[in-house]
């Protein structure tokens, strides 16, 4: 049987940057081509892995199965072929690629396959695939990136007239130094995007400890008085400034990175940090889980680089970062052990700990040591801070590694190397934003979170508040009234 | 090495771009910064390794050996063995793919070269703005409005 060979090409009003965003993930086809019915990226893998497989049913009732053969981010290419196909195709393999066109932020894409079929179909098949595949996929990838959706995809996204006035929004500000209560509602704006700028409408907003440092006074210089707090959201893009490529108009994104300023209705921003949200992910999800699942992404991965069987104990297990940290060790086939201050939370973090402490009095120690048969803990994910410091020790395992990664329980004093040595340990104070800095590392991070969110090893517990009653959310945070993530609604 | 590349859509079928643009020696008759050209020794434009000797409008003249020519990939490849630009080891490639949709045409222009590295920024502007531009500009001029 011969070889024949289909091909087309087109032109899209997007810039290359965008339109690779989608391209490049093996399983975007479920969200933007017409005639996918389900698709699913096999055995938990990423859509980035070269290698993976994404298995696939057509409306018209057609299974397939692909393996991506070959991702290049560099030129823009991707190359896959059928493995398994209810449709006659032999040897089918085919390219994408795309180029810039450099005279208008335009973006040229070919498509092309060779493959050899059952004699006498040669005709139909290269109809099929040419119209029925790439053709249909240039208007429908058109559509989608203009923002109107498939019919029956659930997120709507809106298409937003660009408008140079500033736009009128919400903010929470910071009265003074001290409780909950100096954050106060204003009326504010949120000016047209400058040159290498974003305007989001943001519908979730992640509210995380460091915002009641932030407040307090116990991280100074982040956020004046008078200044808007919150590093962390999600929501709509309104409008992009010149010399933005990555997200345009009526995009869902996020983001987790200083300045702060995320405790807003609407924020004009540099867009290099923000990222475009996959379709799985929800904007609350997303507010709840980039910094946080971040966080627990750079501790388990990088900083610590966890192996299956050692003993981690998590501190604050039912809370937003606890939560998650606890989940993503046990997935990965450590021992976790969950330290909580109520029988409340206690019943909550049982469903992913191997082993939970009530630590209502500040003696966790003993308990962590007869739950790890006396050898204690190889990791601390250690929320608490200064008061808790000697029973971290207690707890530490030789050579264990301790991470601190807040101050519930007071502000550090300084530490002396020399305490260290008692048990070798190695003790870690790190910031995330040192870990995101980097645009490759941040997406990195960003798509192990969501992958894991997709494949279930990450359940967050969303705690919702009006955006106007942060000054409650703040308050019950710190009170540990709350379970799971909390997220102000926008 | 400076990369330098530009690339446009031309409203008209590659094949037709192509015809426009395949002769070496045929540079005055489309792009407007050229004032003549001559293939050195008599030798087709078309026969890999000729030299173009030409002179732009602002008086530099050129030499430029042809590399490659494709009528099957719609590309053209050459090298500038003289010129009063100031770079060494220039090749740069010309290459046309049809857009399936709308019948039109993708044009690449891009260069390889070296050069003191004080004059990077301005040589390539110079090459990528100026020379490669300004050449597609002239071509879409040329093919506006006529289907």
């Amino acid at each position: 049987m011969s070889l024949q060979r289909v091909t087309r090409s087109t032109v899209i009003d997007a810039p290359i940057e965008r339109v690779w965003d989608v391209l490049r993930d093996f399983n975007s086809h479920l969200y933007w081509h017409p005639i996918i019915a389900t698709s699913e990226i096999e055995d938990g893998q990423s859509a980035d892995q070269v290698g993976c497989v994404r298995n696939f049913t057509l409306k018209d009732g057609n299974a397939l199965r692909e393996q991506l053969l070959t991702l290049d981010d560099r030129n823009y290419v991707s190359t896959y072929c059928i493995l398994d196909s209810t449709i006659p195709l032999q040897r089918y393999v085919a390219t994408v690629r795309l180029k810039p066109v450099t005279d208008g932020r335009r973006t040229f894409w070919h498509w092309q396959s060779t493959f050899a079929t059952t004699p006498g179909r040669e005709r139909e098949l290269a109809d099929s695939v040419g119209n029925g595949v790439y053709e249909a996929g240039f208007a429908a990838l058109r559509d989608y990136l203009r923002g109107r959706p498939r019919a029956d995809t659930t997120p709507t996204r809106r298409a937003a007239a660009l408008r140079n006035d500033p736009l009128e929004a919400q903010a929470i500000v910071l009265g003074g130094r001290g409780n909950a209560d100096q954050l106060k509602m204003v009326a504010a704006s949120a000016a047209a995007p400058a040159a290498g700028e974003v305007r989001i409408r943001q519908t979730a907003i992640g509210v995380n400890y460091i915002d009641v440092y932030v407040r307090t006074g116990l991280y100074p210089g982040l956020v004046e008085v008078g200044g808007v707090p919150g590093f962390e959201a999600a929501g709509t893009v309104i409008d992009v400034g010149p010399e933005v490529t990555h997200i345009l108009a009526g995009d869902r994104v996020a983001y987790a990175c200083p300045p702060a300023g995320a405790y807003a209705s609407m924020r004009t921003m540099n867009a290099e940090q923000v990222l475009r949200l996959p379709e799985h992910v929800t904007e609350e999800q997303a507010a709840a889980l980039m910094l946080k699942g971040m966080t627990a992404e750079y501790v388990l991965f990088r900083l610590h680089r966890l192996a299956a069987g050692e003993t981690v104990l998590v501190h604050a297990a039912a809370g937003g970062l606890g939560m998650l940290v606890a989940q993503w060790a046990r997935a990965l086939g450590a021992m976790v052990i969950g330290s909580v201050g109520s029988e409340e939370k206690a019943r909550v973090a049982r469903a992913y700990c191997d082993h939970v402490v009530i630590n209502s009095d500040g003696r966790f120690a003993e308990r962590v040591l007869r739950a790890s048969a006396g050898k204690g803990a190889d990791l601390i994910v250690d929320g608490l801070g200064g008061a808790a410091r000697e029973e971290n020790m207690k707890a530490l395992a030789l050579t264990g590694h301790w991470i601190s990664v807040g101050q519930a329980a007071g502000a550090w004093q300084p530490i002396d190397p020399e305490w260290l040595a008692h048990k070798s340990a190695t003790f870690s104070r790190p910031v995330i934003f040192h870990y995101t800095v980097a645009p490759r590392q941040l997406r990195e991070m960003s798509t192990r979170v969501f992958d894991a969110l997709r494949a279930g090893t990450l359940q967050p517990q969303i705690s919702r508040y009006a955006l106007s009653a942060a000054a409650k959310a703040h308050h019950d945070l710190e009170s540990r009234r709350t379970v799971g993530q909390v997220v102000l609604l926008g | 090495m400076i990369k330098v590349y530009t690339s446009t859509v031309i409203d008209a079928p590659a094949d037709a771009v192509w015809q426009r643009i395949r002769d070496f020696n045929g540079m005055p008759n489309w792009n407007p910064l050229i004032a003549d050209s001559r293939i050195e020794q008599n030798l087709p434009s078309d026969r890999i390794g000729c030299v173009r000797n030409f002179r732009t409008r602002d008086g530099g003249t050129i030499r430029e050996r042809l590399l490659t020519l494709s009528d099957y990939d719609y590309e053209c490849a050459y090298a500038i063995l003289e010129s009063p630009m100031g770079v060494e080891n220039y090749v740069a490639t010309l290459k046309l793919t049809p857009i399936t949709d709308g019948n039109r045409t993708f044009a690449e222009w891009s260069a390889e070269f070296d050069c003191d590295p004080a004059r990077e920024r301005e040589l390539s502007q110079t090459i990528g703005q100026g020379v490669f531009q300004g050449g597609f500009d002239a071509l879409k001029t040329h093919f506006a409005g006529r289907r």
